[in-house]
C-alpha cells in the first residue's frame, strides 16, 4: 500500500514578510522557506504507518518553483521514500489549479491513502486537499487528530469546536492532519545522507496532460495588507489586583479581544 | 567558483538550528550558573546522529568532512549555546580523528561506534603545567611493562573529563633528553579514565562553567598496550595531523558565538530608547556592530576555504591558522561591541551577552594562542626567520 503526502513549501514562519509594491502578493525575494508545519504531521503519520508494516511506501507530492528541492529533501530526510515534484510556480495559480496538478500527479501512483496538512500556513486557504479528493473522487476527512487503520477502512477522530467526533472512512481516501496527532521527527544526520540518494521525479504541466490556461480560476487577489500594530500607550495604576481587573475590562469591553 | 551552499549543507544548517533551538538562552545561563553539564543537549544531538558526522560510515558515522563539522559547530554556537554547547559535541568529533586515521581495526570497532552514538564521551589531554605552547616539553612518562604501560605525570586543562569515559592523551614513551628529534618519543593513548591511580580535579575558571576543565594526575596508572593509538614514538605527528581541523572548527565556533552576540545587540539597539531614539540610530552604536559583522563574514570565508582544502586532502596550515587568528580576534570584538551596546545590561547575567563575552575570550588562548598563529604565519607563510 502506498501513501501519498501532499506537501507545500511556505515562507519560514519566523520571517518578516514584505508586500510587493502593487499590494497583491508577498515579496518572495530573500525569504527562507520551510515545510508547512501541518504537512510535517502528515508525513510523520505516514511514516508511522509504514514503520508499523502497514504501508510499503511514502511518496511526497509538491507543486513549487525551482528551489523547492531543498524542502523536498527535508521530507525525504524525515524518511519518505521518494518524491514527485511538479515544477511550476504556484503563485501563478490558486487552489483550483494547484489541486488539479496534484490530483493528476497523485493519479500516476494510485495510492490507497492521501495525507496532507489541514491547511498551509502561508495562504491558509484550506482548499487544496479537499479539492484533490473531489477530483480523484475520494472520500475525505479533515482536521484529523487521531488516525487508525483497520483493514480496508480508517477510523479517525476529527476536531470540532469544543469536542471531537469519530468517523470511519473506506479506503482509498484522503485525510488532512491537525497538530497534536503526533510529534514530527527531526531528520537525523544518517537520514539526511540517505535522502541524497532518493528519487525526485519531476513533472511539467505538459507531462501531466494539463494546460495552464485551463487551470486558472475566476478568483483574483485584489489587495493584501499586513496587520497593523497600534500602541495604546496606557499605563494602568493601582495595586496588582486592580491593574489586572482594569486590564481585563479593557481587553473584554474596549478591545473585544477576549 | 561557487558560493551557493549545497542542498545538503543548507539542510545540515537548518536541522542543527532546529535541534539547538530547543535549548534557549535561559537554559545556557542556568547551566553556566549552576555548573550543570548540558547532558540533554548532548543527548539530543547524539540521538539525531550528529556526533558521528566525521566518523566513517563503516563505524557508525556519516563519513562527512570538516566543512560539515564546521557548519554543525557554528550553528550550535550561533544559537546562543556558545562553547558550553559546542564543547561537548566538539569532543566527540576532534579526539577520535587520530583513531580514525591511525587506529587498528579492533580499536576502530571498539570505540568509533560508541563515540558516534554518544555512549562513549572523550577528553583530550595534551597540555601540562610546564608544557603548553611548547608541546615537546611534556614530561608525563609511560614505561612499557609487558602488555601494558605505567603512566606517571600530570596534565592540566583537560576538558570534559568529569563526564568522559576515556581521554586521548599524549605522553613521553622516550624522555626529551634521550631523543634526537624533540618531536619524537611521544605517543598517543586512548586512556580509560576509570583506571586506578587517576585523580581528576576541576579548575575554577572565567567562563564556560557548564563544561569542566581539569587537572589530571596519574600515579602508576596501568594502561593496556592495546590502547596505544598509532605508532609508539610518533604520537606528536599523529596529533598534528588533527590540529588544523581543530583550529578550523574552533574558528567556526567563534564566528557562531560572535553572530549570536551581534543578534542580541541588534535586537537591543532597535528597542532601547535613550534620548528619545533607539540607540541603534547612533552611528557610534551601529558602526562597531557593522564592522564586527563584516569581519566575521570575512573570517568565515577563510574557515570555509581551509575546511574545503582539508577535505580535499590539500595542505591547509596557512588557512587554518589565519582562520583561527581572525575568528578569535573578530569574534571577541563582536562580543565586546555587543556588550558595549547593551550598556549596563551588557554586564547583567539576564541579558546573556556577558556569558558569550566570557566564553569567547578563551578562543584567543586555546586550543592555540593568537601569538602562535602569528608565529606560524610569520615563519611558514611569510618565510621570516623562526622567532623563538
Ligand atoms: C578553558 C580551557 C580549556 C582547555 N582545554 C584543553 C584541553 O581539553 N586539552 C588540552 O590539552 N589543553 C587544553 N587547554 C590548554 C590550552 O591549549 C593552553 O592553555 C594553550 O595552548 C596555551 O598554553 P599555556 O596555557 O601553557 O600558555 P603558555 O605556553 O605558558 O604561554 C603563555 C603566553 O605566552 C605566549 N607565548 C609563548 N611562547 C611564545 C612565543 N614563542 N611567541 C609569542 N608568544 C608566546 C602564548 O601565546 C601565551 O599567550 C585549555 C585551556 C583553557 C584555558
Amino acid at each position: 500500500m502506498k501513501i501519498a503526502v501532499l506537501m507545500k513549501r511556505v515562507p519560514d514562519t519566523a520571517s518578516v514578510l514584505k508586500i510587493t509594491p502593487d499590494n497583491k502578493s508577498v515579496d518572495m525575494a530573500n525569504l527562507k522557506f520551510v515545510m508547512s508545519p501541518y504537512d510535517e504531521h502528515a508525513i510523520e503519520e505516514a511514516l508511522k504507518i509504514r514503520e508499523a508494516g502497514k504501508a510499503t511506501e511514502v511518496i511526497v507530492f509538491t507543486v513549487g518553483p525551482e528551489g523547492s528541492q531543498e524542502t523536498i529533501r527535508t521530507a525525504l530526510a524525515m524518511g519518505a521514500d521518494r518524491a514527485v515534484f511538479v515544477k511550476e510556480d504556484p503563485s501563478r495559480f490558486n487552489s483550483k489549479g494547484i489541486a488539479e496538478m496534484l490530483a493528476a500527479a497523485v493519479k500516476t501512483e494510485g495510492p490507497e491513502l492521501v495525507f496532507a496538512g489541514k491547511q498551509a500556513v502561508d495562504d491558509d486557504a484550506s482548499q487544496v486537499p479537499e479539492r484533490v479528493a473531489e477530483l480523484l473522487d475520494l472520500p475525505h476527512a479533515s482536521i484529523v487528530t487521531k488516525f487508525e487503520l483497520n483493514g480496508r477502512a480508517a477510523t479517525v477522530e476529527r476536531e470540532i469546536e469544543g469536542g471531537s467526533y469519530t468517523v470511519e472512512v473506506p479506503l482509498p481516501a484522503l485525510f488532512t492532519m491537525q497538530k497534536g496527532i503526533n510529534t514530527p521527527r527531526y531528520p537525523t544526520l544518517p537520514n539526511i545522507m540517505k535522502a541524497k540518494k532518493k528519487e525526485i521525479k519531476e513533472f511539467s504541466l505538459a507531462d501531466l496532460g494539463l494546460d495552464a490556461a485551463k487551470l486558472v480560476s475566476g478568483l483574483e487577489v485584489s489587495g493584501m495588507s499586513l496587520p497593523r500594530a497600534n500602541r495604546l500607550n496606557k499605563i494602568l495604576d493601582g495595586d496588582s489586583t486592580e491593574r489586572v481587573k482594569k486590564l481585563l475590562t479593557i481587553l473584554r469591553e474596549e478591545e473585544k479581544v477576549l | 567558483m561557487d558560493f551557493i551552499p549545497s542542498e545538503e549543507h543548507a539542510m545540515i544548517r537548518r536541522q542543527v538550528r532546529q535541534i539547538a533551538a530547543g535549548f534557549d538562552l535561559d537554559f545556557w545561563r542556568d547551566s553556566d550558573k549552576h555548573k550543570r553539564y548540558p547532558h540533554e543537549f548532548f543527548d539530543a544531538f547524539a540521538a539525531a546522529g550528529w556526533l558521528g558526522i566525521a566518523i566513517p560510515e563503516a563505524y557508525g558515522g556519516s563519513g562527512l568532512g570538516i566543512v560539515e563539522a564546521c557548519i554543525l559547530l557554528q550553528e550550535i554556537c550561533a544559537s546562543g549555546a556558545g562553547t558550553s554547547g559546542a564543547a561537548p559535541i566538539h569532543f566527540s568529533i576532534f579526539p577520535p580523528m587520530p583513531v580514525v586515521k591511525h587506529g587498528t581495526e579492533e580499536q576502530k570497532r571498539a570505540y568509533l561506534p560508541k563515540i558516534a552514538d554518544g555512549t562513549m564521551k572523550l577528553g583530550f589531554s595534551i597540555t601540562e603545567p610546564d608544557a603548553g605552547t611548547d608541546t615537546t616539553r611534556i614530561t608525563t612518562r609511560a614505561i612499557r611493562e609487558g602488555d601494558h604501560y605505567i603512566f606517571n605525570g600530570k596534565k592540566i586543562w583537560s576538558t570534559n573529563l568529569q563526564n568522559a569515559d576515556r581521554t586521548l592523551i599524549l605522553v613521553r614513551t622516550t624522555p626529551y633528553e634521550e631523543v634526537e628529534r624533540k618531536t619524537t618519543g611521544m605517543s598517543l593513548f586512548l586512556m580509560d579514565l576509570k583506571s586506578p591511580g587517576i585523580t581528576i580535579r576541576e579548575i575554577e575558571k572565567l567562563g564556560r562553567h557548564a563544561v569542566d576543565s581539569n587537572e589530571l594526575f596519574m600515579d602508576n596508572v596501568k594502561v593496556p598496550a592495546s590502547d596505544l593509538i598509532g605508532e609508539e614514538g610518533q604520537g606528536f605527528y599523529h596529533l598534528i595531523a588533527g590540529l588544523n581541523p581543530e583550529r578550523l572548527m574552533v574558528a567556526a565556533e567563534a564566528i557562531g558565538i560572535g553572530r549570536a552576540a551581534l543578534d542580541l545587540a541588534v535586537k537591543y539597539a532597535n528597542e532601547r530608547i535613550v534620548f528619545n531614539r533607539p540607540i541603534g540610530k547612533n552611528q557610534g552604536i551601529q558602526f562597531p556592530l557593522a564592522d564586527a559583522y563584516s569581519k566575521l563574514e570575512v573570517a568565515d570565508l577563510m574557515v570555509q576555504k581551509g575546511a574545503w582544502l582539508y577535505d580535499q586532502g590539500m595542505p591547509c596550515g596557512a588557512e587554518a591558522n589565519m582562520a583561527k587568528l581572525r575568528a578569535g580576534a573578530d569574534a571577541f570584538e563582536a562580543c565586546d561591541a555587543a556588550l558595549q551596546t547593551l550598556g549596563g545590561m551588557g554586564y547583567a547575567k539576564e541579558y546573556h551577552v556577558e556569558r558569550l563575552w566570557r566564553e569567547i575570550r578563551l578562543y584567543k588562548i586555546a586550543p592555540v594562542s593568537q601569538e602562535m598563529c602569528l608565529n606560524y604565519i610569520g615563519e611558514h607563510v611569510l618565510k621570516l626567520p623562526k622567532s623563538y
